[in-house]
């Protein structure tokens, strides 16, 4: 039994420590809003936060997880306001949608540490994530509309 | 769910009672269904497309899979304005697998592809939601005994003004159900739409940001087993000869491993074991008759066969002769495109459970009626035992309208007798893929002392899809392999395009856009180099020989205009210009492009569609932009390669994809021509990639004819 804290929730899950959080996340805990595209932290597509630290959960054993804060875009917000929700629908973001949670929790995690991002940190936090709809000039605005939403919250 | 449920079984009834017959070529094949024996009474179903409750609960059925292209927003939105209902109230469920119900009007087939969503279907779901609007109407003004042009509606509701009496629609649902279903209502005027025609946001966009949308890859069912295939290592054509299963066996969490179709499938209690167990699975294989087949060798082969004529596919005039006439000048150019994977970002998977009563399949497919035929072959039961649950896809790009990964899902099902969830890596979607076919093109024209082109002969040489396939028959032209270059729009008074056949067998399939990705690649870039070989501008050239083509000319004028084309550039700028007709619609594409650190980066996109009507706007654009990010990826770098059979390439590390920071700026206008609808998933790709190597080659003096573009292809000439 492996214990984690998931999304503030305690949970013991039964898996070999090898196993990599992702398909600990999608398979023992359903938690299927992270996704798997690659694999080899090539695409982005299974980015969770480690103690608020975007990591690919495909290549993060499961057992490295333990003792840390795991958030999923399940945990992003209690309501799914957080403000990069807010503005993923505002400027239409998704198409298949299927990048999306990675893509916000990556941006979630940019936003924590650069409130108001340049279109360079943008890039730079964001270049790990593959989106194959070409939702990238939106993703960029909605990143900007959070943060000028989150701004206007404090 | 269960009310549903049930309105379906008879709507299912009402189909069978009409019969195949009337779904190809009828425009409205709308089911009585309202009055099938037994139907439930409180449920108002005119047709299979919409139903109320008494609760007056709208609910749409939408038959085209949700791959992106928005459509479980568009189709709800076109039934509701007809229909008159709040869009916000209405719950839109995906159809089952029932092609007399849902098939596509058009095809005749319960399978999308070829942007065939709305352009194939508008009218048919203006008239279910009309149809419907109109019982509610005489039922109302039957209960209040008035004429029924003194009656209108208001969302969810009709009214009765001179009266001032209003009944919802839930309170007519009882009445209404017992009138005949009017096969030609009356269809709102384009005044009257309150959603066709704006910006409506899309209703999948929350669960598409919360996590809770669902895709093939989520689908979990009580007692689900997991399963990864060891595959073959070459593309096709491989047989198992021995398995030693020993090792995989010992895997915790490894219940059993079974040979199918596609290979040596490992079933577990997850998904981890199953690939774990795979890994330590032994497979010896019979590599088959591809095991021998490289790029270069293919290459080599079409570049002899060149030399042969081909099957005519346009034949305007006399090219052969105008071309062996002397005076003017010669053009002489051979263009070469590769292999290319779709790389839909969630990886093929397909769920299925196989019982003696029939099966039950959880897929994102773009094929439902193609999965419910699949399974039922290899399951033994008619189609109408097998229930097809289509989830989202994570992309389909026409990848999808493959049925491989539900013979995975239903043989390994069938073998272990559980429902088994088989989930392919990343690297079985790059190497055992439906590919766009490499071919080699050649081309020859004259241009005469004015530089105006007399004659444009263009060789073809490549695989055919739909011969593949089977859909087309051998020894003809296929359709696939021409559409984009068979199709030239310039006016020249003598062209010949052929086809010749060649197929090595490396499965080849539809990827965005398909025949037009490439061909208006090599048509789009030939007849620049006609332009600037007579010394005229690329624009002006391709309008001039517009002159039959409105809608090409009017999208290149437009594109043209609105990115400023002649209008001085910073330095190390330049732009290309590309246009294109593609399923029902006309793109141009004007691309500010320039060299940095020996790679091209593309500033700025500049695209006008005319899709005629233009249901959801902000929807075209998405698509715009989406479409020129699929074409840049592969004009940059999409490559697919073979080495003794081999895909040579296995994941986003060695088959790129564009990412953020290579972005450029895409602007999209759209061009009202108040035409039917045309497609927009796929005519937003095929002249971008010539537009970017076009200015290029305005920047480096040097013709890209061969893609995806090289390092050496931009270094000044």
């Amino acid at each position: 039994m492996i214990a984690l804290d998931v999304n503030g929730q305690p949970r013991q899950v039964d898996v070999e420590p090898d196993t990599p959080l992702l398909w600990v996340l999608r398979d023992a805990l359903d938690l299927t809003g992270t996704k798997y595209g690659c694999g080899i932290a090539q695409c982005g597509a299974c980015t969770v936060h480690l103690d608020g630290q975007p990591v690919r959960s495909c290549v993060t054993p499961v057992g490295t997880a333990a003792g840390q804060k795991v958030t999923t875009i399940e945990g992003l917000d209690a309501k799914a306001e957080h403000p990069l929700q807010t503005a993923w629908v505002a400027e239409q973001v998704p198409q298949c949608g299927y990048c999306q949670t990675g893509q916000i929790m990556s941006a979630a995690a940019l936003l924590a540490r650069a409130p108001d991002p340049t279109d360079a940190q943008i890039d730079d936090a964001m270049s790990g994530n593959i989106c194959r709809c070409g939702t990238y000039q939106r993703i960029r605005k909605a990143i900007h509309r959070a943060a000028a939403m989150a701004k206007g919250r404090k | 769910m269960s009310r549903l449920r049930l309105s379906r079984r008879q709507l299912l009834k009402g189909g069978a009672a009409v019969g195949a017959g009337l779904v190809i070529g009828v425009r409205l094949p709308i089911v009585a269904a309202a009055q099938a024996p037994g139907a439930d009474p409180n449920v108002f179903a005119p047709n299979q497309w919409l139903s109320i409750d008494r609760d007056g609960q709208v609910t749409i059925v939408n038959s085209v899979p949700e791959m992106g292209q928005g459509t479980s927003t568009t189709m709800p939105m076109i039934v509701a304005d007809e229909l008159d209902v709040d869009l916000s109230k209405v719950k839109v469920v995906q159809a089952p697998a029932n092609p007399v119900l849902y098939a596509n009007p058009v095809t005749g087939s319960q399978s999308y592809g070829g942007s065939r969503g709305v352009r194939d279907h508008l009218q048919t779901w203006r008239k279910a939601g009309a149809a419907g609007r109109q019982m509610l109407k005489q039922a109302a003004a039957n209960e209040w005994g008035v004429p029924v042009d003194e009656v209108e509606t208001e969302p969810g509701a009709v009214v009765h003004k001179q009266s001032g009496r209003k009944l919802p629609y839930g309170q007519l649902v009882e009445k209404a159900r017992t009138l005949p279903v009017p096969q030609n209502p009356r269809l709102k005027a384009p005044a009257e739409w309150r959603y066709i025609g704006k910006e409506v946001g899309r209703l999948d966009a929350p669960s598409k940001t919360d996590g809770k949308a669902v895709y093939g890859y989520d689908v979990k069912v009580p007692g689900m087993l997991y399963a990864s295939i060891e595959r073959p290592p070459v593309v096709a054509g491989a047989k198992v000869k021995r398995v030693d299963a020993s090792a995989a066996k010992q895997v915790k969490g490894v219940k059993d491993v079974v040979q199918v179709s596609h290979g040596v499938a490992v079933v577990a209690t997850s998904t981890w074991a199953a690939i774990k167990g795979r890994r330590a699975l032994k497979v010896e294989w019979d590599e088959g008759p591809l095991a021998s087949l490289s790029t270069p060798r293919m290459f080599a082969e079409y570049r002899r066969l060149a030399a042969q004529p081909g099957l005519s596919a346009r034949k305007v005039g006399d090219a052969a002769g105008a071309l062996g006439s002397g005076g003017g000048k010669t053009l002489d150019a051979v263009y070469e495109v590769p292999f290319l994977e779709q790389a839909c970002m969630e990886p093929m998977n397909a769920t299925a459970h196989v019982t003696a009563d029939g099966v039950t399949v959880w897929a994102p497919t773009q094929n439902p009626g193609g999965t419910q035929a699949t399974a039922a072959r290899l399951a033994g039961v008619p189609p109408a035992k097998v229930v097809v649950n289509t989830t989202m896809l994570g992309g389909g790009f026409g990848r999808r309208g493959e049925v491989d990964f539900i013979v995975d899902a239903v043989e390994t099902a069938k073998a272990v007798g559980a429902p088994v969830k088989v989930v392919w890596t990343r690297e079985d979607d790059i190497r055992h893929s439906f590919y766009r076919p490499a071919t080699y093109n050649h081309f020859r024209a004259k241009l005469d002392a004015q530089g105006q082109p007399v004659a444009w002969w263009n060789r073809i040489v490549g695989p055919g899809i739909l011969i593949q396939k089977g859909m087309a028959k051998a020894g003809t032209v296929d359709g696939a392999a021409v559409s984009g270059a068979a199709n030239l729009p310039y006016d020249i008074p003598n062209i010949e395009v052929e086809w010749k056949d060649k197929d090595f067998g490396v499965p080849v399939g539809f990827w965005r856009s398909v025949g037009p990705s490439q061909n208006t690649f090599i048509t789009e870039s030939f007849i620049d180099e006609l332009a600037h070989a007579a010394g005229k501008d690329p624009y002006e050239y391709r309008r001039a020989l517009l002159g039959n083509a409105k809608r090409h000319r009017t999208v290149l004028e437009t594109a043209a205009q609105k990115a400023d084309w002649g209008a001085p550039l910073p330095a190390g700028r330049a732009r290309g210009i590309a246009v294109a007709f593609s399923y029902g619609s006309y793109a141009a594409h004007v691309i500010e492009a320039s060299i940095a650190d020996g790679k091209a980066r593309v500033h700025r996109v500049v695209c006008a569609i005319d899709c005629g009507i233009a249901v959801n706007p902000d929807q075209v654009r998405a698509q715009m932009e989406g479409g020129a990010v699929y074409a840049l990826t592969a004009a940059l770098y999409g490559e697919i390669t073979l080495d003794k059979g081999r895909v040579q390439q296995g994941n986003f590390n060695d088959y790129p994809m564009m990412r953020i920071g290579e972005m450029p700026v895409v602007e999209t206008y759209i061009v009202d021509s108040g035409e039917p609808p045309g497609g927009l998933g796929e005519p937003g790709v095929p002249p971008v990639a010539p537009a970017l190597c076009n200015a290029l080659f305005v920047l480096t003096g040097k013709r890209i004819r061969r893609l995806p573009i090289a390092a050496d292809d931009l270094t000044k000439a």
